[in-house]
């Protein structure tokens, strides 16, 4: 019960977040010297009723506060308005967020899966050949930037004909069966999976390490062992469970990492994702598709952060306690 | 002091001196670029486009030694394949020559000079790196945009670091109410995916602008996104310290807040805050280059590593054309780089820490 109503304070907590998050957002983009409805008033199959309703909306003649609260209003009822194009904005989103937590939620999952393991085993293994091999191999995955490492499995993609060359479906997608239609998504997901997950692995394994050497050094840990506990139990019942929780408030912070690598990422690989979508818009400085997705990356980025939140209540008896104390 | 005990401990460390090395290799280069390169920076012959890198013959064609010399590129249509492409003009040698006179530039845009380290003669054409679709000569420009790629990292953390300094210190010092809003702000900025941030603000820059304008506002652009989160760690520490017995001792003689921040709680930080600007030097290197690779950067005639990438987006480009690619491959180095001495750093400052 206890931890239930710390859950739902700490969802009541990101509000206030999230409202500061918009006023900023807000600002920046409406301080600057960019006309919102300028594309919209030159593209002439927006008729001059969809302006004048986007001028209403926005209130664009009103003071910037008064303009603030209309657009605040009309998001919170999940208006979200046009883009420059007069299409909906919502159904863009829609059709973009799954993409992008498709292609990060498969490479957190995957990256822990390999990362924690291989963190494990370095740090088990400390200076021995292996790894230092890991060392090396995680500062080399590290100081790949991503966009040139995207572009580098492009090269790779296009010579051998291995791989789709960017996008998630092939043309022919309506066409597939279910099973297809898996199989065509997972092949164009490998390559942008690559590069997200070279990167948040290498990141992962070091933190990993790092962590259960410092809890192997810990009394407790020496403790156990001058107990003579065998070094297995010392390792996977004791310290790897300390070791493990950092990683876990880390986990809304790897989150925000991958969504702007993913932005770069989708940009090279020409995968319909939110960082894509968002870059599109600033370029054509599609005001209403901008603030929207930059919304909902936040969004994204504090439900996260949520989320970690409730994993460690689970996983950390301590902060159990804490919450139900 | 820190700073030379420091450094000879990174120097002890063989990866950190290779590191070291590499990078005072990179920023020698760099400071020399107007004489290392053989063109200026806004030399371009629209004749070359996408030439690929000259070959250096030391064989002449008897099989003797020679000096070494090349021979420029002609120009061809292939009617099969239909592109252009280019061949080797051997109707005349070019020898490659040493400290001779080449275009005319201004040595860090103050002294006027012509020697150039290595260069060709006058009709001939020494493309180290091959040309861009401008028929600019990448080398030149490689050197030239590493001028602005390697620097405007450390520029951003001048900027971002005595800000998230005085902002944590404060909040932390100040604590309660203060505290909270400052903090709550703060993490309203960590919120908002730094890199949609960070396109955001660069798009708002109007267009227009001189080339020192834009650079200082990216710059400024790239400090704002980093703040927060640094500043969030300054005031944790801040918190531990400011109930110290000589922060006591400095409150009762009567010290005012602001200076007992300064003087005497953030000096304690100077180990933290050196590792955590190593450490994050490569990610505002990577931060300029991937902003310039999608165009919202730096902007051309200038170079960045990033922008000269831009071009590496073109399948054709990177299929036809592979030197176009080498300006990430020094991104590469000088993360890399700069990775290894944090590394090292870490483990020095902190006897705990194992990075290594």
């Amino acid at each position: 019960m206890q931890i239930l109503l710390y859950i739902l304070k700490r969802i009541l907590q990101t509000i206030p977040l999230l409202i500061i998050v918009s006023l900023i957002s807000f600002f920046i983009i409406r301080l600057s010297p960019v006309d919102p409805l300028a594309e919209l008033r030159l593209n002439p199959s927006v008729s001059k009723e969809t302006l004048q309703k986007e001028t209403e909306r926005l209130g664009l003649d009103k003071p910037i506060i008064v303009q603030y609260g209309k657009w605040a209003k009309s998001f919170v009822k999940g208006d979200l308005g046009v883009t420059s194009n007069g299409e909906q904005v919502s159904t863009k989103l829609k059709e973009r967020i799954p993409n992008t937590l498709l292609l990060t939620v498969v490479v957190i999952f995957l990256s822990w899966v390999v990362g924690i393991p291989l963190g494990v085993l370095a740090a088990v293994n400390w200076k021995s050949s292996f790894d230092r091999i890991l060392t090396v191999l995680t500062s080399v995955g590290m100081a790949i930037p991503s966009f040139f490492f995207a572009v580098l499995l492009l090269i790779f993609a296009v010579k051998t004909g291995w791989f789709p060359v960017g996008g998630l479906t092939s043309s022919n997608f309506m066409e597939m069966s279910f099973v297809q239609k898996i199989l065509d998504i997972t092949h164009h997901l490998i390559l942008p999976v690559t590069v997200l997950f070279t990167l948040s692995l290498a990141g992962l394994q070091r933190q990993m390490r790092g962590n259960l050497l410092d809890v192997l050094d810990s009394d407790y840990v020496k403790f156990a062992r001058a107990k003579g506990v065998s070094e297995g139990k010392v390792i996977f019942k004791h310290a790897l469970r300390n070791a493990v929780n950092p990683l876990i408030t880390l986990l809304g912070f790897e989150f925000a990492g991958l969504l702007s690598g993913a932005a770069l990422t989708e940009y090279v690989f020409q995968y319909p994702g939110l960082g894509r979508l968002i870059l599109e818009a600033v370029l054509r400085s599609d005001i209403n598709l901008v603030m929207a997705s930059l919304m909902m990356g936040a969004i994204m980025l504090v439900v996260g952060n949520l989320i970690a939140d409730i994993l460690l209540i689970i996983t950390d008896p301590r902060i159990r306690q804490g919450v139900q104390a | 002091m820190i700073i030379r005990d420091l450094f000879k401990q990174l120097w002890k460390d063989r990866y950190a001196r290779i590191a070291l090395i590499l990078l005072g290799m990179i920023y020698f280069a760099l400071f020399f670029a107007d004489f290392i390169a053989p063109y200026t920076k806004d030399f371009s012959d629209r004749t070359m486009a996408y030439v690929p890198p000259s070959k250096i013959f030391t064989i002449d064609e008897h099989g003797k030694f020679s000096r070494p010399y090349t021979y420029n590129y002609k120009r061809e249509f292939d009617p099969v394949e239909l592109r252009i492409v280019y061949s080797l003009d051997r109707s005349k040698k070019h020898y490659i020559k040493f400290f001779a006179q080449g275009q005319p530039y201004k040595f860090l845009g103050l002294i006027p000079m012509k020697r150039h380290l290595i260069t060709t003669d006058k009709d001939g054409r020494l493309f180290l790196l091959g040309t861009d679709i401008n028929g600019r000569d990448v080398f030149s420009r490689i050197l030239f945009g590493g001028r602005i790629s390697m620097t405007i990292g450390f520029l951003a953390l001048f900027v971002l670091f005595p800000i998230g300094l005085l902002y944590g210190g404060i909040a932390g010092y100040f604590g309660g109410k203060v505290d909270v809003i400052m903090m709550r702000f703060a993490e309203a900025v960590m919120s908002i995916p730094s890199f949609y941030l960070l396109i955001i603000l660069a798009s708002i820059l109007p267009s227009g602008m001189t080339s020192v304008q834009r650079f200082m506002l990216i710059v400024i652009i790239l400090a704002l996104i980093g703040w927060a989160g640094f500043a969030r760690v300054v005031r944790g520490m801040v918190l531990s310290i400011k109930n110290q017995e000589y922060v006591q001792a400095a409150k009762s003689i009567g010290a005012s807040r602001l200076r007992i921040i300064v003087k005497h709680i953030l000096p304690q930080t100077t180990s933290f805050v050196i590792v955590a600007m190593t450490l994050s030097v490569p990610s505002y290197i990577l931060s300029e280059s991937g902003l310039s690779f999608l165009g919202l950067g730096i902007q051309q005639p200038d170079a960045s590593w990033g922008n000269m990438l831009k071009e590496a987006q073109e399948y054709t480009n990177i299929i036809y054309r592979p030197w176009l690619l080498t300006p990430g491959f020094l991104i590469f180095i000088a993360v890399l780089a700069f990775n290894l001495i944090g590394d090292t750093i870490r483990d020095v400052l902190d006897p705990k820490s194992k990075v290594r």
